[in-house]
């Protein structure tokens, strides 16, 4: 079966292609293109883009362990919606996985029920204690693409550092949620002006900067590829400039909520607005736009954390930290490419060909004879983002209610349509 | 008034109306029989999640001067948190039909955030490092009655201004007021970005002191000591204690404050809470007739 997508502005990245044209989809790849063949199916896709579909470096799936919130099946259903094809789930389930069965558990009911690409990421250290590093080679080959303990944070320099020189050794990069829970304290939105304002207790970036010097330092020690979670400050930014210029193998993500939000969103106490690293200021906000608009961050990550409502209808203090991601991080980046501060194709870029780059994942092109994982865009679409839209389990999303613009129309993985946004399969 | 979530977003023109409808509340206290039947057959919940036994009796004279129904809910000081939702809290108080609801919680925002989700107005008794309104309120109403004007007028407010809702409260309701309003203690009690909220941050009392009206002295907490925030209580009470030599440092007329309880000899000096200056138990007094106020005015202002 055949299928041509006719009229499209195709921005595949990684040729850097940018053009109206055509594109057919046959056996599950993107296919030579040949006038002579009769296409069974043809969509006519003008005003629309035509990219790889997107690759989300970090996305709690919560399987096992944690159905309530998200599961394999809604958790990708959400990421299919938001033009996603692939996402890497990360380590924190319940069981943690920090050991191959739970690993080959999870590839396999992601076999038996994902709407996309499941890649597994491993704890870094065993039950996510930060003391004994876990069995990486033998995760690595249950399939495991990166190790993190994520927000358990190793405290402990050394164990970094072994950890560091471990995954190295087996060919896997690190993922570090930088963040010094010590300096943190009991803070849970960014010191700062609003923090202040709201009589809520803050944690300074320098959290943050202090533990990204840390493990940049650890990275240079160890010739090891650190990938920084989810960069939040300012200053951040400057130091991984500073570490890639002098050689360092570090490679580093921003989130959408990041990037389209500063702290004064939590003046109103919404919990939705609540998460590690927390919303920071405009300064910051303005550095992390800058840093992935010149290369500096990669990639744009989710950090897609579903909770239920019961987790966050609480005080500020007391409710659960983390928003969901995937369904909205497509127009976030809009903004950029709006404002002119990313090109279309930088754009596409960033949300797929350069997240599957930092971990040597398939996926990001266009390129005939590529599995056909492709996102159609309206790019021009304005939409309001109401709670029952969402296709993940939980609602938690800081832009409830916000006018969005740019979506995703239809989303393959292997040629299969997994997401139409009229249901109807295009 | 549509409840009293906090100063902040409080135009000075409704801060007046509030601080004079107070004057004829201290009339009504000053009577005989200290009962009127204003907001006879309303009924004031009282929800205080964390224990608090002076705001809450004064809320609860206060109510009972105008012949309302005070209901006094408490908890064994666990978080909101452990026992249910926000929505369910709201849902469960939306059900008794309660004419107000007077809530103190050791989180900020959550008076806004149970006022979202009720019907009725809601006063804030306290929450967490946030606002304390009616704190401030009678802070200013006492100024006024010693001083007159606040216009102009210089209040040093002293202690862990971070931790302080009374603080942040002080703040916007003085500086609506006209006053210039300075913060006190060692940098780490002085919260980051202190400045937008338009006060000066010193770092000695010679410095906070000069010139000045008005003097509000905060209560040090001793677990701040865990925290780290200072060394010890000798050595706080050295340098930000109000005593007789500091209170010099102060015009020859000011007047002191503190929201009690105060705890003598750490952050005030026995003979200063005792002194002419001191104007602690008119605090105690004029609290009562700002709440009478602020339920008259939240309930509609009927009668
Ligand atoms: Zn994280």
């Amino acid at each position: 079966m055949r299928t041509r997508i006719r009229g499209a502005r195709i921005l595949d990245p990684s040729s850097g292609r940018d053009e109206i044209g055509e594109l057919d989809i046959d056996d599950g790849q993107i296919a030579e293109l040949d006038s002579g063949a009769t296409p069974d199916q043809v969509i006519e896709a003008e005003g629309l883009w035509l990219a790889p579909g997107f690759v989300d470096l970090h996305t709690h799936l919560r399987e096992p362990g944690q159905e309530y919130k998200e599961d394999i099946a809604t958790g990708t259903r959400a990421a299919a919606a938001g033009g996603y094809t692939a996402v890497c789930t990360m380590a924190n389930t319940d069981p943690v996985n920090d050991s191959p069965a739970v690993t080959e558990y999870i590839r396999r009911r992601a076999h038996e029920s994902a709407a996309v690409r499941v890649h597994v990421i491993a704890a870094a250290t065993q039950q996510l204690r930060g003391e004994i590093m876990s069995e990486m080679a033998s995760l690595a080959s249950a399939g495991a693409v990166a190790f993190s303990d994520d927000g358990a944070v190793i405290r402990n320099a050394s164990v970094m550092r072994r950890v560091l020189e471990y995954a190295r050794g087996v060919g896997r990069p690190v993922i570090a949620h930088c963040e010094d829970l010590d300096l943190r304290g009991s803070g849970v939105v960014h010191e700062g002006a609003s923090a202040t304002c709201c009589g809520l207790p803050g944690s300074p970036a320098e959290a943050e900067t202090v533990m990204v010097a840390r493990d940049v330092e650890l990275a240079r020690l160890t010739g090891a590829h650190l990938h920084i979670a989810h960069v939040s400050a300012g200053r951040s930014v400057d130091i991984i400039r500073e570490a890639k210029e002098s050689g360092v193998r570090v490679t580093a993500e921003v989130t959408p909520h990041h990037l389209c939000l500063t702290d004064e969103a939590i003046l109103n106490y919404d919990t939705n607005a609540k998460m590690a690293p927390p919303l920071r200021t405009a300064r910051d906000q303005e550095a992390l736009r800058q840093g992935l608009a010149d290369g500096t961050i990669d990639c744009v990550a989710t950090d897609h954390a579903p909770h239920a409502a019961y987790e966050k209808d609480l005080e500020f203090t007391a409710a659960a930290f983390g928003v969901v991601g995937l369904e909205t991080a497509l127009p976030c980046v809009m903004e950029l490419v709006i404002e002119g501060r990313l090109s279309a194709l930088d754009a596409m870029a960033r949300l797929s060909t350069r997240p599957a780059r930092v971990l040597g994942l398939r996926g990001g092109t266009l390129e005939t004879g590529a599995p056909a994982d492709l996102v159609l865009i309206d790019p021009e679409q304005v939409w309001k983002l109401e709670a029952v839209d969402l296709h993940s389990r939980s609602r938690n999303s800081p832009f409830l209610g916000r006018e969005l613009r740019g979506r995703a129309m239809l989303t393959w993985v292997g040629g299969h349509v997994v997401h139409a946004l009229d249901g109807d399969g295009a | 008034m549509r409840g009293l979530l906090g100063i902040q977003d409080l135009p000075r023109t409704e801060i007046e109306r509030i601080l004079d409808t107070a004057e004829a509340m201290v009339e009504i206290s000053q009577r005989e029989i200290k009962r009127v039947p204003t907001l006879r057959g309303r009924t004031v919940i009282n929800l205080f999640l964390e224990p608090s036994t002076r705001t809450r009796v004064s809320f609860e004279i206060a109510a009972k001067r105008l012949s309302a129904d005070a209901i006094n809910v408490s908890s064994s000081g666990s978080s909101l948190s452990k026992a249910e939702t926000l929505a369910d809290m709201g849902q469960n108080l939306a059900a008794m039909n309660a004419d107000v609801l007077v809530v103190r919680d050791r989180t900020a925002g959550v008076p806004k955030m149970l006022a979202d989700r009720l019907p009725m107005p809601v006063i804030n008794a306290g929450d967490g490092c946030h606002e304390h309104p009616t704190q401030a309120l009678l802070d200013v109403f006492t100024v006024r009655q010693s001083l007159g004007t606040l216009d102009s007028r210089v209040v040093a407010i002293v202690g862990d201004i971070s931790h302080s809702r009374v603080a942040r409260s002080d703040i916007h309701a003085f500086t609506k007021m006209g006053a210039e309003v300075r913060v006190a203690g060692p940098p780490t009690m002085l919260p980051a970005g202190i400045d937008v909220l338009g006060v000066k941050a010193c770092f000695s009392m010679e410095e906070a002191l000069d010139g000045a009206d008005v003097i509000i002295m905060l209560r040090i907490q001793r677990e701040r000591l865990e925290q780290a925030l200072f060394p010890s209580v000798r050595e706080y009470s050295l340098t930000f204690g109000l005593n007789l030599r500091t209170l010099a440092l102060a015009k020859p007329d000011a007047i002191v404050l503190h929201p009690g309880p105060i705890n003598r000899g750490v952050e005030i000096s026995g003979e200063v809470a005792d002194a002419e200056p001191s104007r602690i138990l008119d605090q105690v007094t004029n609290g009562v007739a700002v709440r009478m106020a602020v339920l008259y005015l939240v309930t509609g202002e009927q009668a």
